[in-house]
């Protein structure tokens, strides 16, 4: 490495060519930059840009379902990576109304998103994390949630019931 | 002979690396007499960060970041691997080390305003580092991929999905697709050991450089506030003739504190052993717990204290204005006073902020608005009975999930209020509307208790904090 400046008093295509050069390398190193991140930045964001796949899965039979209280059933979560295996899962609050008529909760909590449990004595929903609590029909009964728990669509298939699946539900509370 | 060989071979290398020309300067470069024990804090986080990084390194050759396989390394890792268990506990109690030390540093620099004039950026890329590390802490913590680490990145989406605008997007990017699986572990995975460690690697390397331009600051002298017109020239005076080679004479301190900081991580992960794994790492079980780790359980505690409609913007403007307060702090302030006498404010502020800090997170580990999910059976010594109506009431108790919450002679939760002595507060009626109705934060049960069921709970209610009746009234007379 050098102190030494570049002598200045050079004739006027030596200051052009230099200038040209800089402005050169500045624009290659650019593109360099641009074909090394498009591909990686595009590759990474692509997740944002994937559409919501809402698919059905069965979740057991008809005659598994006794009319009553909820019950947790576990399907595969609407589009699984290969190696997710167990994380692959999703869960669900189903419950049989009637003979003909299901519902169903997501188990997330509308507050911050952890799992709540169905405590079937009381008929409540309860959140471990801060509190939340929610009636059988998915209404706020006490603590921070904003809002109802998020509820599913169920089907019954051939004699197979089925559960729409789908993103995990965000709260996305605005800010007022 | 063999020494002049060792001589000549030394001098060969250093020759052609130029040790003595670059490094060796930096090692010795002045440093000001009076920078004593104080002066630890930085390098043992330093000394911290190497741990983790050479435990880190030793983990990743058998972790695997990928669905279940991820849990099934952990295990191996845990009870299989030899010395797995204290690699673990190292990088566990490292990673708590780190980001101690990281914030007494701060403390430390913030008391004695090290951050003024000319050491505005040093602060700067140190507020940048310390947020980087608290983000390796956090995916750290996601990366034991077991039920709580599932739930957390839950959570985490969560909050990110609160921004305005952009919120669903970056929940999105968080969770590497829609919801919580296989791809939200390999973004974290990336995260953690690529992403965030160039980044700290960076950062230190720029600490570093603008600790050797600026040097090391005195201790504030109450005599002699910071002037940006005349500091640089009557520092370098002072340095050149009171000051002290940093190694060996300072760097003896530094030495002692990290062996001790390095000696405690080795012993608590040996003694105490890595944290304990929860269930594997299912979305759809409910049976988690999620706690942060201990150093974000106090913002877990601000989380259920807040008004709803308060929520959104602590959760977004915390962060936020903590980082912008933090990092344009020595914007603001850049000259004056350094002598923590001259400045009450400060001290205030961090006398604050640790009460605060350790009020929180004490409040986090008691968990008082959160249902007791595991609690028991009012024994007969609280209910005075085992059978009869009274043991059916306090049994209801139980069963219709009051003692969640309620707290009944030491049994039961503490999200509502203690019921111990509510015989003497309440008349039957009160209770029946309450209890029916609900009221603040409690839920109406006059859909899911039967009449009966509700009187056998009154009736027992009814009975507490209200002395008992002897059954065989003795004769009093005088």
């Amino acid at each position: 490495m050098s102190d030494q400046q570049p002598p200045t008093d050079q004739p006027c295509c030596q200051l052009k060519r230099r200038t040209f050069l800089t402005r050169v390398s500045v624009i290659l190193g650019t593109i360099i930059g641009f074909m090394i991140a498009i591909p990686g930045v595009g590759y990474v964001l692509a997740p944002i840009f994937r559409k919501p796949k809402h698919k059905w899965r069965t979740v057991g039979k008809l005659d598994d379902f006794k009319v009553g209280g909820f019950v947790l059933v576990q399907y595969e979560d609407p589009s699984p990576v290969i190696w997710a295996g167990v994380t692959a899962k999703a869960g669900a609050w189903i419950r049989r109304v009637s003979e003909t008529e299901f519902i169903a909760f997501s188990i997330n909590c509308r507050h911050l998103g952890c799992p709540v449990r169905w405590v079937d004595d009381p008929k409540l929903f309860m959140c471990p994390c801060h509190g939340g609590v929610y009636y059988e029909d998915g209404t706020v009964a006490a603590g921070p949630p904003p809002e109802p728990l998020y509820k599913l669509n169920v089907r019954i298939s051939e004699g197979l019931v089925e559960i729409e699946t789908e993103p995990t539900p965000l709260t996305l509370t605005t800010l007022t | 002979m063999s020494n002049n060989f060792v001589t000549r071979t030394w001098n060969w290398i250093d020759n052609r690396i130029g040790f003595s020309d670059y490094i060796v300067p930096l090692m010795v470069h002045l440093v000001p007499d009076n920078a004593r024990w104080w002066y630890i804090f930085g390098s043992a986080t330093l000394c911290a960060f190497i741990v983790q990084v050479f435990t880190g390194v030793c983990l990743a050759m058998s972790y695997v970041p990928g669905g279940e396989e991820t849990y099934q390394s952990l295990k191996y890792i845990t009870d299989t691997a030899p010395l797995g268990s204290i690699l673990r506990g190292m990088h566990y109690y490292g990673a708590s080390a780190m980001v101690m030390m990281a914030v007494i540093h701060m403390v430390q620099v913030y008391m004695h305003a090290t951050y003024k004039y000319p050491r505005e950026m040093n602060w700067m890329s140190g507020v940048v580092l310390l947020f980087v590390v608290l983000g390796m802490a956090f995916t750290g913590q996601l990366l034991r991929w077991d039920a709580n680490g599932v739930w957390s990145v839950t959570v985490a989406a969560e909050m990110a999905g609160r921004t305005p605008i952009i919120g669903p997007t970056l929940a999105h990017f968080i969770l590497g697709g829609e919801t919580v699986g296989g791809s939200t572990i390999t973004r974290f995975f990336a995260m953690h050991v690529f992403i965030m460690p160039a980044l700290i690697f960076a950062g230190i390397g720029l600490h570093m450089l603008l600790i050797m331009r600026h040097g090391i600051s005195e201790m504030p002298d109450v005599n002699d506030p910071v002037d940006p017109e005349t500091y640089k020239e009557a520092y370098e005076k002072r340095i050149h003739k009171t000051g002290v080679p940093f190694w060996p004479d300072a760097m003896w301190r530094d030495m002692i504190f990290s062996t001790l900081i390095v000696g405690v991580i080795l012993g608590c992960s040996i003694f105490l052993g890595p944290p304990a794994l929860d269930p594997p790492p299912n979305p759809s079980s409910i049976n988690a717990n999620p706690l942060p780790d201990w150093y974000f359980l106090w913002y877990f505690a601000v989380l259920s204290l807040l008004p709803p409609q308060l929520e959104t913007w602590v959760i977004l403007g915390v962060p936020t204005i903590g980082f912008i307060v933090l990092f344009f702090l020595p914007l603001i302030s850049n000259k004056g006073h350094r002598a923590p006498s001259k400045r009450p404010w400060a001290g205030g502020t961090v006398i604050f902020g640790f009460v605060a800090f350790l009020v929180l997170t004490i409040y986090g580990y008691k968990k008082p608005w959160s249902p007791d999910f595991g609690v028991k059976e009012l024994p007969a010594s609280v209910v005075g009975t085992d059978h009869g109506p009274l043991a059916e009431g306090a049994k209801l108790m139980h069963i219709k999930g009051c003692l969640y919450c309620h707290d009944i002679g030491g049994y039961g939760g503490h999200r509502g209020p203690e019921l111990t002595e509510i015989g003497k507060l309440l008349t039957r009626d009160d209770l029946i509307i309450r209890i029916n109705n609900g009221g603040h934060n409690m839920p109406a049960f006059a859909s899911s208790i039967s009449d009966s069921e509700l009187q056998l709970v009154v009736d027992f209610l009814l009975t507490r904090g209200v002395e008992k009746e002897p059954e065989n009234p003795k004769s009093t007379t005088p």
